[in-house]
């Protein structure tokens, strides 16, 4: 009786190990091809000066902190203009400034978070123009 | 700032000639904005005040104009779902009857009767829904302005049962499929959020009026600081009897109605 | 001691069947509410609080009333509670656990719910609400569950968790006060403006509560080989006929106030729940049936002939629990609304989706309780087997 009480316990922690790991090797040796991410939009192609708000690598880690903290400022605290690191000024806003650009939001905003099993809900609300105009 | 109608034209003129400016005129403080197509904002064109607030003279609204209520929930993609169940609306009509139950009484003659009141969000300066919002997705702007926060709304509802001006709306479904044309400047809600009234803040800060005050062609709505003494919504409450909503429920609400 | 919630009788296992079967289909119910919004129940734009919040309000109470156990054993040393005690502190887990779960299937934005925490808003009674909630349920799991490992060793308890009891006696006055005062404090609507709002909603706590234990223990001595004794079982019916007549009184208080005072905002939520308003009637027969059942079971419990037979008495708690349910459950909270600020009467029926989540909710209560309960049972009977001349004692006395 003891000895099989003991068994069930181990059995009951291997089966848990497995579980908890199951993403880990299940994922193993396939690739996912990092996605491509498109900046063919008609405003982007007219910039003389191909450059975001901030650089590249600064907006590829910290958009979604970045948007986060212009969304308190501009609804909450009523500040909607930011100043970028090399001081030029934008204006603290989803639909007013980042998709005026970004206006492929399937091509950009969507194929990454996808990859990366991000799920924000930006767009439940914020509208992005080329989309309504049904 | 003062915010009243005359300066506000001003700042509309000045507004609309730089509009009109080669690029190299443009003013100083227009400069190191880089322009994005579509970006509109400047902090020195807003439109400030140190409260906020609305003096409605019903006597001048047309029967059955839907002018304002049509306006507002165009700009602000306010979904109709066609059910009172789900209803979702800012600025509507009520009787007078309804909008000052406790003033009504069984003489008035059919005009009064009749009388229909656009009634909105009364942007309390004591609101019962910012003290009992848990998460304080429900503020107050220190420009009077009682502003809602969807990114942080839960929809407990509690607003809704503060409110004693029924100014609040639940979001119980989708909205979006309800929405006839979604205006893309505005954000539509999210299901499980509550709505209301902002006092088309985000136009102030672009220097615009209030979408209702300006699809008013009785100019029976008067929208300014109220705490100038030279705005025009304060000569026009100084001049004329009016009265506020419930007010003895220590509300303090800042939408006033000339009688 | 959880090992032995897994070791029961065929009954105990089909009842556990059965509750998890009507977990499932609440469950199943809520993913649809949570696909298609709150829009799936009965709530509207005018009537903004339906079944959840009532059943939330009504259990807070329920929850409450596990100090009408704790305070004469521990503070008057009344004996024949202290089998019992730990009863009422399992029942106040579960009811505090069935508040959450109806303040969470009542959000339209669920995955907010830390929103609460991450921004809190001491000015919101909500937030105070949630504190007091969490701490009772806390307070009494620990309580609970230190008190029937001490019984099992046989051991007196900690002098700490003597430390925690005192504590959780004002702190179950607390929640019940708390969440009166989300309703007592709303400007706009009269029904709910009332000061006796939380003396209120205590008076048919203690009344409620109590009724639900001694059905319990009726339960646990027929078919669970526990009995509580008929000492204690009488000293609660005594609890719950004072706290009755208590309840009762102060809504005829209420009564006399607005309608003697004649003032048209206050009288409307009455004249809607007791007469019907301008052709709306969809609580009289409800209310009705509350005040007659209120009334009836004060008669039954008030007589000490009638209350001495288990049988009336059991019929006489189920009247209570029925009554105080429907005035809090249905009553209470929808009338609030009605009329609405702008005059409106909008009724409000509960739709089937809603009525499903709202089982489930009551169903992992039950669930919740029955463990406990059964896990309480085998740790007594394994107490008295072995001392059974002292339960016989407690019968004499």
């Amino acid at each position: 009786m003891k000895k099989n009480k003991w068994g069930m316990i181990a059995l009951g922690l291997v089966i848990f190990l497995i579980m908890v790991t199951f993403p880990f090797w299940y994922g193993k040796g396939s690739k996912t091809p990092p996605p491509v991410l498109s900046l063919d939009t008609p405003v982007i192609h007219e910039m003389k000066e191909k450059r975001c708000v901030e650089d590249t690598s600064f907006m590829r880690a910290n958009h979604m902190k970045m948007l986060n903290a212009w969304r308190d400022e501009a609804v909450r605290e009523g500040h909607r203009q930011y100043t970028a690191k090399d001081g030029r000024t934008y204006e603290k806003s989803l639909s007013g400034t980042c998709i005026q650009c970004h206006s492929n939001r399937e091509q950009f905003c969507t194929r990454c978070h996808d990859y990366v099993g991000a799920k924000p809900t930006c767009f439940n609300c914020h509208v992005v123009p080329g989309e309504v105009n049904k | 700032m003062t915010s009243n109608r005359r300066d506000f034209l001003k700042i509309a003129g000045a507004s609309a000639l730089t509009l009109m400016t080669p690029a190299v005129f443009r003013p100083v403080w227009a400069q190191d904005i880089t322009r994005i197509p579509g970006q509109s904002i400047t902090p020195a064109k807003a439109l400030t005040a140190k409260r906020w607030a609305m003096a409605v003279d019903p006597l001048k609204c047309r029967d059955g104009c839907v002018d304002c209520i049509a306006a507002c929930h165009a700009t602000h993609n306010v979904p109709d779902f066609g059910n009172r169940k789900d209803e979702i609306k800012w600025i509507w009509t009520e009787p007078f009857a309804a909008a000052f139950s406790g003033e009504n009484h069984a003489y008035y003659g059919q005009s009064i009767q009749n009388m229909q009141l656009p009634v909105l969000c009364n942007h309390c300066a004591n609101p019962p829904c910012v003290r009992v919002c848990p998460t304080k997705a429900t503020f107050k702007r220190p420009d009077g302005i009682v502003m809602m926060d969807y990114h942080r709304c839960i929809g407990c509802r509690l607003c809704m049962a503060a409110c004693p001006y029924g100014a609040r709306s639940m979001n119980y479904r989708d909205p979006r499929p309800f929405i006839a044309k979604i205006n893309p400047d505005f954000p539509t809600r999210t299901k499980g959020v509550v709505e209301k009234c902002n006092f088309c803040e985000e136009r102030l800060a672009k220097g615009l009026l209030p979408a209702c005050v300006l699809a008013c062609e009785q100019k029976a709505l008067v929208f300014g600081d109220v705490e100038n003494p030279a705005s025009e919504i304060r000569l026009a409450l100084g001049k004329r009897f009016n009265l506020r909503r419930r007010a003895h429920l220590g509300t303090a609400p800042q939408v006033y109605y000339i009688l | 001691m959880l090992e032995k919630a897994l070791k029961g009788s065929r009954g105990y296992w089909v009842w556990i069947a059965f509750l998890l079967a009507v977990v499932a289909t609440g469950f199943f119910f809520y993913l649809r509410q949570l696909d298609y919004g709150l829009g799936v129940t009965g709530m509207s734009r005018d009537v903004s609080w339906g079944l959840y919040i009532a059943q939330f309000t009504f259990l807070v109470g329920v929850a409450a009333s596990a100090v009408m156990l704790v305070l004469p054993y521990y503070l008057h040393d009344y004996k024949a509670f202290g089998k019992i005690t730990v009863l009422g502190e399992f029942l106040a887990v579960s009811a505090v656990i069935m508040c959450v779960l109806f303040v969470f299937v009542d959000l339209g934005q669920p995955s907010r719910v830390m929103n609460v925490l991450l921004h809190p808003a001491p000015t919101s009674i909500l937030f105070w609400d949630m504190i007091v909630l969490s701490g009772y349920l806390l307070i009494n799991i620990i309580i609970g569950w230190v008190i029937l490992s001490c019984n099992r060793k046989e051991i007196p308890p900690p002098q700490w968790v003597k430390q925690l009891i005192y504590l959780s006696i004002p702190w179950a006055i607390s929640i019940h006060t708390v969440t009166a005062f989300i309703y007592a404090g709303l400007p706009g609507r009269s029904f709910w403006l009332t000061a006796i709002m939380a003396p209120r909603f205590l008076a048919s706590a203690f009344a409620s509560g109590p009724a639900l234990l001694i059905i319990v223990c009726l339960i646990l001595k027929r078919y669970g080989r526990f009995d509580a004794g008929e000492k204690a079982i009488q000293a609660l019916s005594k609890i719950v006929a004072y706290a009755l007549a208590v309840s009762i009184f102060f809504v005829l208080v209420e009564v006399f106030t607005v309608f003697y005072s004649g003032m048209p905002e206050h009288e409307a939520p009455f004249i809607y729940l007791f007469a019907g308003l301008e052709g709306h009637h969809n609580l009289v027969p409800w209310m009705w049936t509350s005040a007659v059942l209120a009334f009836a079971a004060l008669g039954m419990l008030i007589l000490p002939p009638i209350r001495r037979k288990e049988g009336l008495l059991a019929i006489a708690c189920i009247a209570v629990f029925v009554s105080l349910w429907i005035e809090k459950g249905l009553g209470l909270v929808v009338t609030g609304f009605i009329p609405s600020p702008l005059e409106q009467i909008t009724e409000y029926f509960p739709t089937g989706t809603e009525i499903a989540i709202t089982l489930g909710v009551w169903a992992v209560g039950f669930l919740i309780l029955t463990l406990f309960y059964q896990i309480f049972v085998a740790v007594r009977s394994g107490i008295d087997g072995v001392r059974h001349d002292e339960a016989a004692a407690n019968m004499k006395d």
